[in-house]
C-alpha cells in the first residue's frame, strides 16, 4: 500500500509549487511523484498590442528572483525580430551584469533558499567554538569569517533568537531529521555562513545595479543597446563593480566552496547511491553570449548541448525545431487531435479539472498549469548541473578542472555528480567558473574603451516579423519568442527553466526532472519530508506561473503561453 | 489603530504646512506615548536593547548612527532619532506575515538586499518574520502549522504584508496556496482578517501591477480594492514601485513601531514620507530639464555621457510619486534615472497600461496606449490615472510641466 503526503507550499522557492508523493507503507520509498505549478498570471496575452521595445521591461515581471534574464530575452528576441545586433560595450555590461546576477543568484540560492535542507540551526546551539575553529581550517587554509570570538557570538546570537521564542523563518523547521549529517560545529559553520551571506549577498545584487539601475530589476537595457553608457565608461563605476565583485567571489572561495566540499563529504553515501538523480538526459541553450553572431553559431561562455542517457562522449547540437509541448496532464486541451505542439503553433485551451475532495491532485488527468516541454520526445534536465556536465564534456577546461578537483579531493567517482548533492555543488563550482570570467570581462570592455570606443547602442528600422531569443538563466534553459505584426506584439511565448524541470508527464507518462528525481527516494518519515524538499530545492525552483490565456470574461482569446 | 488624518494634498506646498515645528511635536508626543505603552506591554523578548547590540557586536554609538540615518529617510529631523532607536528596539514585538500572491518574488528580493538595517538584523532583532515562503525553513502542512500558530498568538496584533495581485477571477482557481488548496483569495481574506495592519508592497500587490494589466486576465485586483469589495475594513498602506524599495518596507514597519498609527498617507494609499514628491522634483538631472539639455535620443551619446534630462526619451519622473531618486537602490548604488533610462512611473496605478510605449515621452504628444485611449498629457490625470482626488493634483502637476515643456520644445532645443 502506498499513501499519497502533499506537499503545498513548497517554500523557500519563487513562487506556488506543490509536491505530492506517493510513499509505500512498508519500505518508506517514494513510489510516484507529481508536480503541480498551482498559480498563473497570464503574461504572453499581456504582452499582445504592445510595443515590441517594451517586450523587455514586461517579460522581466516573470520574474524578480532570475530577475534580468528575462528582460534579457525579450529585449534579444525583439532586437531579432528587427534585426539588430549590439555594440561590443552594450555585450560587456549585459554579461557583466549578468555575471553579477549569477553569482549573485546561486550564492542566494545555496545559502537562504537551499541551505537549510543541509544544516540543522538547533544542532549548531550544542556547538564548540573552538572546535569549529579547527574544522573550518581543514576545508580552507584562511576560512571566512572562522574564529572562536566569531562562531560565540553568532551561537549566541542564534541562541538568543531561540530563547526569544519568536523564531521566524527557523519555526517549524525538520530539526533533528536523522537525514541532517552534520555535525553541530559543521552546523554552526554554514549557519554563520547564512548570516554573512545575508550581507554578502547584497554586494554582487549591488555591482549588478551599477550597470543595470537596480536590482531586482534593472532598467537599463534597450533594443539595440544598454542605457548607462555613463557608468560603462567610468572607471570608477567599473572599478566599485570590480571590487564588489571580488569581495562576493572571495566569501565564494572562502565560505560557499569548503561548505561543499563538507556537504559533498557527509552526503557522499546519499549521493553515490543516486538519490535524486533523476532523469538521464540534459540540456543547455549556452550561457553568456560573447559575440553577437546568430545563435546557432554563437560563442558561450558555457555552451549550449544536449547529454542523452548521460552518454558524456557525445554532446549533440540542439535544434530549436525540436522542442514541442504536451498537455495530457495539464490543465489545458489541444484541438485537431494533436498532442504534441510546437510552442510556435502552440494552443493553450485552459481545462483546470479541480482537485479530488481530499485535496489531492487528480493525477490521472491535468494537474498543473504546466505544460510538458520535450526535446524530441525526450524530457530533459535543465539548469546548472546540465551546463557543467555538457561544458566537461564538450571539453571546457575550467570546467573540467573544477569538476574533476572537486571529485579528486573527496575521493568519488564521476556517477557522484548524478545525485542531488551533485546537482548543488555544480551550482557552486559554475560560480566560481563564472566569478573567474569576471576579470576577462571587465578587461574586454575597458580595452574596447581604450580603442576609442563609446559606442553603446546601434540604431534599426522597426520592422514586422519573428524573434526568438535562447539562453540560459541560472536556473538554466530559457526561451522567449515574438512575432511582430503591424507594428506590435501580435504574440508572445516563453519556456522557462523551471517549465522543463517542474514538468508533470507527457502522453506517454514520462515524468518530468522533479518527479523522476524523487522516485525510488527512501524516507524516514514522510510527514518530514526532508529529503523531498531538499531534492526540489536542489533544481531552484523558480516557478512564479504557467501561464494561459484567459480575458476578463474567462472566455479563451488567445493561442499561446508564458510559463514561469 | 488609527489613520492619522490626511494633512494636505498633493502637489501643493505641503512641506510648509506640515513640518511645523508644531506638528513636530506632536508626533514626538505621539511617539512618546506609543513606546511607552509598547514597553509597558508584556514583552515577547525580555531582552535590552543593550543586550541585543552587545550580541550584534555593535556599539551604541553606530546603532544610533544608523537610526539617524532611518531617521533621515523617513524625513523626521533629528528629534526623533532616539525615538526611531526606540522604536527599533519595541519592534522586535511586531510579529509580520509576509503572503506571496500572484508575485515574481521580486519584492522579497528586495527586502533581503535592505541595508541598514540589514536582513539579518531585521530578520533576528528588529521584526518578528513569522511566515515568509521565501526565506521559512518548513513546507508544506509544517509551514501551514506555523502560519495558523501565528495568527492564533497574534490575532490582531501582526501586520500582513502582501506581495502580488489577487485573482479574483474563475473563483480564484488561478492561485492555490496550501494542502488544502485554499484559493489566493481565501488565504488574503483571513490572513487580512486577523491583522492589525495591512502592507501590499510593490505595485501588484498595491494597485494589480503587471497581472492586472489589460487585458487582466485572471481578473486580479490589488489587495485594497480586493478587501475593499469584500467589505473586509483594515487599515492598508500602499507601497507601490516595481519592485518596492526596501527602505520604504522597513521604514513604514518603523513608524508603525513608533507611532502605533500608519503613516500619513496620499489618495492612493502611500505613505507621505517616502511618497510626497514627484520623481521630477528630486531628480538629480533636473537642473538639465529647466535648461532645456535633453539626451535627444539613444544615438545621443554625448547626452547620455553627461548625464543629460531623459524626458525625451521617455522619461516619466514627471507623473510618479516616489522617493528613488533620494534613496536609490541597492544602498544608493545607482537608480534607473542615474544608469541613463528615463523612470517608467513604476509606483503610479495602472502604469503598464497609462505610461507605455515607456521610450515615448509624454507631453508635446497624443497619449495614446496600445488600446485606443487617446489623450495628450493635460488629461492623463482625470482619464487615466482615474481616482478623482489625487487625479486632479496630478493633473495639476502634469499641465504645470507640460506647459513648461512644451515651451522648452519649442524654443531651446538643442540644435
Amino acid at each position: 500500500m502506498a499513501a499519497k503526503h502533499v506537499i503545498d507550499p513548497i517554500t523557500r522557492i519563487e513562487g506556488h509549487l506543490r509536491i505530492e508523493i506517493e510513499v509505500d507503507d512498508t519500505t518508506n520509498i517514494v513510489q510516484e511523484a507529481s508536480s503541480s505549478s498551482t498559480a498563473f498570471r497570464g503574461f504572453e496575452n499581456i504582452m499582445r498590442g504592445r510595443d515590441p521595445k517594451d517586450v523587455g521591461m514586461f517579460a522581466q515581471r516573470i520574474c524578480g528572483v532570475c530577475t534580468f534574464h528575462h528582460y534579457e530575452r525579450g529585449v534579444e528576441a525583439t532586437e531579432m525580430a528587427y534585426g539588430v545586433t549590439i555594440p561590443p560595450n552594450a555585450r560587456s555590461l549585459r554579461n557583466l551584469i549578468w555575471a553579477a546576477q549569477a553569482v549573485n543568484d546561486h550564492s542566494t540560492h545555496f545559502y537562504q533558499l537551499h541551505a537549510m535542507d543541509w544544516f540543522d540551526v538547533v544542532s549548531a546551539l550544542d556547538a564548540d567554538p573552538v572546535a569549529a575553529t579547527e574544522i573550518a581550517h581543514q576545508f580552507h587554509a584562511t576560512p571566512y569569517n572562522a574564529s572562536e570570538s566569531h562562531y560565540t557570538m553568532v551561537a549566541q546570537r542564534l541562541l538568543a533568537f531561540v530563547q526569544s521564542g519568536q523564531l521566524g523563518p527557523f519555526a517549524g523547521g525538520y530539526w533533528g531529521h536523522p537525514k541532517y549529517r552534520l555535525s553541530p560545529e559543521e552546523n554552526l559553520i554554514i549557519a554563520s555562513h547564512y548570516l554573512d551571506n545575508l550581507a554578502v549577498q547584497r554586494m554582487s545584487a549591488k555591482a549588478s545595479a551599477i550597470f543595470g539601475g537596480k536590482n531586482p530589476h534593472p532598467q537599463s537595457m534597450i533594443v539595440g543597446g544598454m542605457t548607462s553608457a555613463r557608468d560603462g565608461l567610468d572607471a570608477h563605476r567599473i572599478a566599485e563593480y570590480q571590487f564588489l565583485m571580488q569581495k562576493s567571489m572571495d566569501f565564494v572561495e572562502r565560505a560557499y566552496l569548503p561548505d561543499l566540499e563538507m556537504i559533498g563529504r557527509r552526503y557522499q553515501t546519499e549521493a553515490l547511491a543516486g538519490e535524486g538523480g533523476g532523469l538521464r538526459n540534459y540540456m543547455s541553450f549556452g550561457a553568456m553570449a560573447l559575440d553577437e553572431q546568430p545563435w546557432e553559431r554563437r560563442a558561450h561562455l558555457l555552451p549550449a548541448g544536449l547529454i542523452i542517457d548521460r552518454d558524456m562522449s557525445t554532446v549533440h547540437s540542439v535544434d530549436p525545431m525540436k522542442i514541442a509541448e504536451e498537455v495530457s496532464h495539464s490543465w489545458y486541451t489541444y484541438e485537431g487531435g494533436s498532442d504534441s505542439l510546437h510552442p510556435l503553433d502552440g494552443q493553450t485551451n485552459p481545462n483546470y479539472e479541480g482537485l479530488n475532495a481530499d485535496g489531492t491532485l487528480k493525477t490521472e488527468g491535468g494537474y498543473s498549469w504546466i505544460k510538458a516541454p520535450r526535446y524530441d520526445g525526450m524530457p530533459v534536465e535543465v539548469g546548472p548541473l546540465a551546463r557543467m556536465l555538457i561544458a566537461y564534456a564538450a571539453g571546457d577546461e575550467a570546467v573540467q578542472q573544477v569538476m574533476d578537483d572537486f571529485t579528486t579531493k573527496i575521493n568519488v567517482p564521476f556517477e557522484f555528480w548524478y545525485s542531488t548533492v551533485g546537482r548543488t555543488i555544480a551550482r557552486g563550482l559554475e560560480t566560481k567558473v563564472i566569478g573567474d570570467a569576471i576579470p576577462g570581462l571587465i578587461g574586454k570592455l575597458t580595452n574596447n574603451v581604450k580603442s576609442g570606443d563609446d559606442r553603446f547602442y546601434n540604431q534599426f528600422e522597426v520592422k514586422d516579423g519573428p524573434g526568438w531569443a535562447m539562453g540560459e538563466a541560472p536556473r538554466g534553459a530559457l526561451s522567449h519568442w515574438l512575432t511582430v505584426e503591424n507594428g506590435s506584439v501580435a504574440n508572445y511565448q516563453a519556456i522557462v527553466p523551471s517549465t522543463w524541470n517542474a514538468s508533470p508527464k507527457d502522453g506517454r507518462e514520462q515524468r518530468g526532472a522533479y518527479e523522476a528525481a524523487l522516485v525510488t527516494q527512501p524516507m524516514v518519515d514522510p510527514t518530514r519530508p526532508l529529503e523531498v524538499v531538499r531534492t526540489v530545492h536542489s533544481f531552484d525552483p523558480c516557478l512564479a506561473c504557467a501561464v494561459h490565456i484567459l480575458n476578463r470574461d474567462g472566455e479563451e482569446i488567445a493561442s499561446f503561453e508564458v510559463e514561469v | 489603530m488609527t489613520v492619522a488624518p490626511r494633512q494636505h494634498g498633493l502637489g501643493a506646498n505641503h512641506d510648509l504646512d506640515l513640518r511645523t515645528q508644531e506638528h513636530y511635536e506632536w508626533l514626538a508626543a505621539e511617539a512618546d506615548k506609543n513606546l511607552d505603552r509598547l514597553e509597558a506591554q508584556d514583552p515577547v523578548n525580555d531582552t535590552t536593547l543593550d543586550e541585543v547590540l552587545k550580541r550584534r557586536g555593535i556599539s551604541r554609538r553606530d546603532f544610533l548612527k544608523m537610526s539617524a540615518v532611518m531617521t533621515a529617510t523617513l524625513g523626521l529631523p533629528p528629534m526623533f532619532d532616539l525615538r526611531v532607536a526606540r522604536a527599533q528596539e519595541v519592534a522586535t514585538r511586531i510579529p509580520v506575515i509576509w503572503q506571496e500572491l500572484q508575485s515574481c518574488s521580486g519584492n522579497s528580493m528586495a527586502l533581503i538586499r535592505n541595508a541598514n538595517p540589514g536582513t539579518d538584523e531585521l530578520l533576528l532583532d528588529l521584526i518578528s518574520l513569522e511566515y515568509a515562503e521565501i526565506l521559512m525553513a518548513p513546507s508544506g502542512q509544517a509551514a501551514e502549522d506555523v502560519l495558523a500558530a501565528s495568527i492564533e498568538k497574534y490575532d490582531g496584533a501582526y501586520i500582513a504584508v502582501f506581495e502580488g495581485s489577487v485573482p479574483v477571477g474563475d473563483d480564484g482557481n488561478f492561485l492555490t496556496i496550501g494542502p488544502a488548496g485554499e484559493t489566493g483569495v481565501e488565504k488574503v481574506e483571513h490572513i487580512a482578517k486577523h491583522a492589525a495592519a495591512v502592507i501590499a508592497a510593490g505595485s501588484c500587490s498595491a494597485y494589480g501591477g503587471i497581472p492586472a494589466a489589460r487585458p487582466n486576465p485572471t481578473t486580479a485586483m490589488g489587495v485594497g480594492d480586493f478587501l475593499a469589495s469584500r467589505g473586509i475594513s483594515k487599515p492598508v498602506v500602499n507601497l507601490p514601485a516595481c519592485p518596492v524599495s526596501s527602505t520604504n518596507v522597513v521604514g513604514t514597519i518603523l513608524e508603525y513601531a513608533m507611532f502605533g498609527r500608519l503613516p500619513s498617507l496620499d489618495a492612493y494609499g502611500r505613505p507621505l514620507w517616502a511618497y510626497q514628491d514627484r520623481i521630477h522634483d528630486k531628480c538629480e538631472r533636473r537642473g538639465h530639464f529647466d535648461a532645456g539639455e535633453f539626451v535627444e535620443g539613444w544615438t545621443d551619446i554625448e547626452g547620455l555621457k553627461e548625464g543629460l534630462c531623459l524626458f525625451k526619451v521617455g522619461c516619466k519622473g514627471p507623473m510618479a510619486y516616489n522617493n528613488c531618486g533620494v534613496v536609490r537602490y541597492n544602498e544608493g548604488a545607482s537608480w534607473p534615472i542615474m544608469s541613463g533610462h528615463g523612470c517608467i512611473g513604476c509606483s503610479e496605478p495602472g502604469f503598464w497600461d497609462t505610461l507605455t510605449p515607456f521610450e515615448v515621452p509624454l507631453a508635446g504628444r497624443l497619449y495614446s496606449t496600445p488600446f485606443g485611449t487617446d489623450a495628450n498629457a493635460d488629461t492623463i490625470g482625470t482619464a487615466v490615472l482615474g481616482a478623482a482626488a489625487a487625479g486632479v493634483a496630478i493633473h495639476a502637476g502634469a499641465t504645470a510641466i507640460k506647459a513648461a515643456t512644451e515651451k522648452r520644445y519649442e524654443g531651446q532645443e538643442k540644435e
